[in-house]
């Protein structure tokens, strides 16, 4: 099979959430305002948890946990947003 | 820039969350009437790709770090309304799947990374292109002032629900936001910028579809 050049694409976004783990683990800008501003122990805790802090559970090693978190995320928003894609274009009359 | 539960009142929770869903229906309606097949596989791209890049945390000044938001590329390869769809996409998985962005606070981050990011970078990356004429050289002026442009507003829309949810006064938490996503937004220029150039080298066709 001849590799098209949205499989590229998905390789390249895989590619990149195979760096994951090499990520600053500094605040973003909104919790570092929230932290300067007094107002970060307003955050709840999430009601449920499936992959959080995008650490996959049960996976030993952190870097390695991150990188399959990464991954699976990365093949769920390829699906999620194609198959949107495909649902909602346009069809051809007739 | 996501929102946790708890930073935002009821009100503004519920407003945002109205607001987010009647641009992701717009949205949908746009994609019934303009989508076509070629849109599909790039829109799988996108949403992969804006996944995998907002895991990548850079640093900026001391302790403080930053991630593409990616609205705006998104929305400048494949329209603003098709660039909100993704960032829902996005930030519904984040949310749900990741804990990333509080459940209460989804319709304030739909608005804020998507409807804004999406509608700033988009239409600045227009006008910049219309300015300057087609080329490679407004591609990527506008694709930096558009991706800066998208994280400093959606920081200014964060601000404001975050003042008017009491969190912190206008005053205090509307210069702290839009000051240090100024300096964030120079890395979505970059990494937006980068990825339009490597799309005009090698698959320029792809900047030319439709957008929706």
């Amino acid at each position: 099979m001849k590799l098209k050049w949205w499989h590229v694409g998905l390789l390249i976004a895989l590619g990149l959430a195979i760096l994951s783990p090499l990520a600053s683990p500094w605040p973003d800008g909104l919790e570092r305002v929230a932290e300067d501003k007094g107002f970060i122990e307003a955050a709840l805790e999430p009601a449920f948890e499936i992959i959080p802090d995008y650490v996959f559970p049960g996976v030993g090693n952190e870097a390695l946990a991150t990188i399959v978190a990464g991954l699976v995320g990365t093949l769920i928003l390829f699906g999620l947003s194609y198959g949107v894609g495909e649902m909602l274009k346009k069809r051809e009359t007739g | 820039m996501h929102i946790p539960d708890g930073f935002l009142n009821a009100a503004t929770a519920a407003t945002t969350y109205v607001v987010s869903a009647g641009g992701v229906g717009y949205s949908i309606k746009e994609a019934n009437r303009k989508l076509g097949d070629r849109h599909v596989p790039l829109m799988g791209v996108m949403g992969a790709f804006v996944f995998a890049a907002q895991m990548l945390n850079f640093p900026v000044i001391g302790g403080t770090s930053g991630h593409l938001i990616g609205g705006a590329l998104a929305a400048i390869l494949l329209g603003p309304w098709a660039g909100t769809l993704i960032m829902a996409c996005v930030l519904i998985v984040q949310c749900l799947v990741f804990q990333d962005g509080g459940i209460t606070a989804l319709g304030a981050n739909v608005f804020n990374m998507g409807l804004v990011a999406c509608f700033v970078g988009y239409y600045l990356y227009q006008a910049v292109v219309s300015l300057m004429g087609e080329g490679r050289r407004s591609t990527l002026v506008g694709g930096f002032v558009g991706a800066w442009a998208s994280v400093f507003v959606a920081s200014i829309a964060c601000a404001l629900e975050l003042a008017v949810s009491g969190r912190s006064p206008l005053g205090v938490v509307l210069p702290a936001m839009a000051g240090v996503h100024a300096l964030i937004g120079i890395g979505e220029g970059l990494i937006t910028t980068a990825v339009l150039a490597f799309v005009r080298a090698t698959r320029a066709d792809l900047l030319k579809l439709q957008k929706v």
